[in-house]
């Protein structure tokens, strides 16, 4: 497994006029090209923080991130994000706003010719060519939600940054835009992370599942890797033991750690300097027996 | 309401009456109702008129002013007249000297007859467009730096919030002093009094914009920005294609309400400064205090109010046209 990102040990303090808040300490991640991980955890716990790092919109305080061997100092394309209330242009049709990603990242290396043909492209990846040409107001919150996706896979990223992309959409248009997104995913091999409240949405699309402790100090709780056969169907999996293992350890960390949200998830952390990082003894890598 | 009277003509199937009803409704709505207020007004008016005595006379009524209207439109063609009779006049005799003299260079002398009340009419919609597109250029580019930067801002914003309050009127004086002494080539292409009066307008304009924009500017929606900066827009083409278009609605109004506060400002400042406009055209009538003067002050009223409200309406329409929500409404 070739390490395309890595999140090395941040951590994340907020100036806030009653002194700085910590609301990341030694967060640390290995993501492969291709993988899938999606970062589940309590409101406010600090997952939008960490993919905003990601993005280079935060600065870490403590650590960085290194993708591809070079380290993140700023935003940029190459890690495209897609914003938990699409974050589209209102004065732009969705043609337009999809445009405008691609001449900034193609601008120089396609003709007019391709790019136009590139931004149809990814606008029927998404099923949105019917509508292409039509204002953000006009247009519903899951159509929405399909162009800011189709604007962030426009950019051609190394990593997708998704930030509860379906949070706002009804059962029945989430699950459309989750059979899309695995559909895409497929076909691109993209390496994506994805913040989810959705325990049924993490269980479904991720390799990988990051959960994360309650804040303030947040860190990484467990990961759980989700061995199921791609490409997989909700029906399907419904009533499959192994989906539905994965489904209770993610309902139960989170249940746990619900119970007790004032104990914060790490008491007394070590000065970090001499804390040698391999020995995490709270994150473990769960994995559940596929015999089970 | 029109939607359920439609429904339930659906219902009935009653389509037609239904539908009908609506467009009566809307008659009556937008042209009956109106039209009665008016009607109301000028009643209101003529009873009122008669029951003022000025030293001037009896105060206009609405025939009174009426009169006066046609009276200033015909002194307007007659004085079109003379000044065509001038200048082929002119012509005539200039041709006439080279005729006898080629060497002579032809005199060419401008008309200086009397504005008529449509010159003013003209003069002064000249005055305020110049002063407010003056106003537009150098307010939305400092409220866009303004509303970007902080530290812009903070050094800025006490100068604006001072300046804000004063009536433009008070820099009436210096703004003709400093005129007078900095305009002084012999040839100017434009008069010393409009220019007093166009930048007492710009004066009156600029904070209010400036505020606006500024405002507008700093409110983006932050995940906008966020889209700008993953994209990494050099910065000219952020605010081409992020900021300027973000703040559209506020900058339109903040236009919109400086263009209104500077129509009253100029006549005021006409009058005051006796600059050619409208306003001057009003004081001359009073100083000039014939019988006729009040019904003429009267059509002036009534036609800068229409002005008013037409260069409003002007605003909104290129409001409409330019932003891309739907806050442009009345
Ligand atoms: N710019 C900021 N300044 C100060 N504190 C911040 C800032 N951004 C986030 N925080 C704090 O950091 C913590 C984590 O915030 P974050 O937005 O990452 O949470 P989250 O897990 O994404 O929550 P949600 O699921 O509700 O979106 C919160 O306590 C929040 O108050
Ligand atoms: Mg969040």
């Amino acid at each position: 497994m070739s390490v395309l990102l890595d999140i090395s040990h941040i951590d994340m303090e907020f100036p806030t006029p009653k002194g700085p808040f910590t609301a990341l300490r030694d967060v640390d991640l290995k993501i492969a090209q291709g993988e899938f991980v999606s970062l589940i955890g309590h409101s406010g716990c600090g997952k939008s923080t960490v993919l905003n790092v990601v993005a280079g919109l935060y600065q870490a305080t403590r650590g960085g991130v290194i993708l591809n061997g070079k380290e993140v100092t700023e935003p940029g394309p190459e890690r495209a994000v897609v914003f938990q209330n699409h974050s589209l242009l209102p004065w732009l049709t969705a043609y337009q706003n999809v445009e405008l990603a691609v001449k900034q990242v193609f601008g120089s290396s396609k003709s007019r010719a391709e790019m136009r043909d590139w931004i149809e492209h990814n606008l029927d990846l998404v099923h949105m060519s019917h509508a292409m040409h039509k204002r953000p107001g006009e247009i519903s919150g899951g159509m929405k939600q399909r162009v800011g996706i189709a604007r962030a896979l426009s950019m051609q990223p190394k990593v997708l940054l998704m930030d509860e992309p379906f949070g706002a959409l009804d059962a029945l248009t989430r699950a459309h835009m989750q059979d899309s997104l695995m559909e895409i995913q497929a076909e691109l091999n993209n390496t994506v992370i994805m913040i989810t409240h959705d325990v049924d949405e993490a269980v479904l699309l991720s390799d990988r599942i990051v959960m994360m402790t309650n804040g303030p100090a947040a860190t990484i709780g467990e990961i759980l890797s989700v061995d199921l056969e791609r490409p997989r169907h909700r029906l399907e999996l419904a009533d499959d033991p192994l989906y539905n293992q994965y489904r209770a350890k993610v309902l139960k960390f989170l249940h746990e750690r619900h119970s007790k949200p004032d104990v914060p998830a790490r008491k007394a952390l070590p000065d970090k300097a001499d804390t040698p990082v391999t020995s995490k003894p709270e994150v473990q890598e769960e994995t559940v027996d596929n015999a089970a | 309401m029109n939607t359920t009277s439609v429904n339930t003509g659906k219902f009935y199937g009653f389509r037609l009456p239904q539908l009908d009803s609506g467009l009566v409704r809307g008659f009556i709505r937008l042209v009956a109702l109106p039209l009665v207020g008016i009607l109301a007004f000028l009643l209101l008016w003529s009873v009122t008129a008669q029951n003022i005595d000025t030293s001037l006379g009896k105060f206009p009524g609405p025939s009174a002013v009426l009169e006066q209207f046609d009276a200033l439109y015909g002194e307007h063609q007659r004085s079109r007249e003379k000044e065509q009779a001038f200048y082929e006049r002119q012509e005539a005799r200039n041709a006439k000297r080279v005729a006898e003299d080629p060497g002579y260079e032809p005199k060419i002398r401008a008309y200086t007859g009397k504005e008529t009340f449509i010159d003013q009419i003209v003069t002064s919609l000249i005055t305020v467009m110049s002063g407010f597109l003056l106003a537009v250029l150098i307010a939305i580019p400092l409220g866009i730096a303004v509303g970007l930067s902080k530290t812009l801002n903070s050094a800025v914003n006490p100068i604006i919030q001072i300046f804000k309050p004063v009536s433009p009127l008070a820099w009436l004086p210096l703004v003709t002093m400093v005129v007078s002494a900095l305009y002084t080539t012999p040839d100017p292409i434009v008069a010393k009094s409009f220019l007093n009066s166009m930048i007492t307008v710009t004066l009156c304009c600029l904070w209010p914009m400036v505020i606006n924009t500024a405002v507008g500017v700093a409110g983006i929606d932050n995940d906008l920005v966020n889209v700008s900066k993953v994209l990494r827009l050099p910065a000219l083409r952020h605010v081409q294609k992020i900021v300027l278009p973000a703040s559209v609605p506020m900058i339109f109004t903040g236009m919109r309400l400086s263009l209104g506060v500077a129509w009253m400002v100029l006549i005021a400042a006409e009058m005051l400064a006796q600059n050619p406009g409208l306003g001057k055209f009003v004081w001359d009538e009073f100083q000039n205090g014939s019988s006729d003067s009040l019904a003429r002050i009267m059509a002036a009223v009534l036609v800068i109010g229409f002005i008013g409200f037409l260069l409003d309406r002007g605003m909104l329409a290129l409001q409409k046209l330019v932003s891309w929500d739907n806050t442009a409404t009345q």
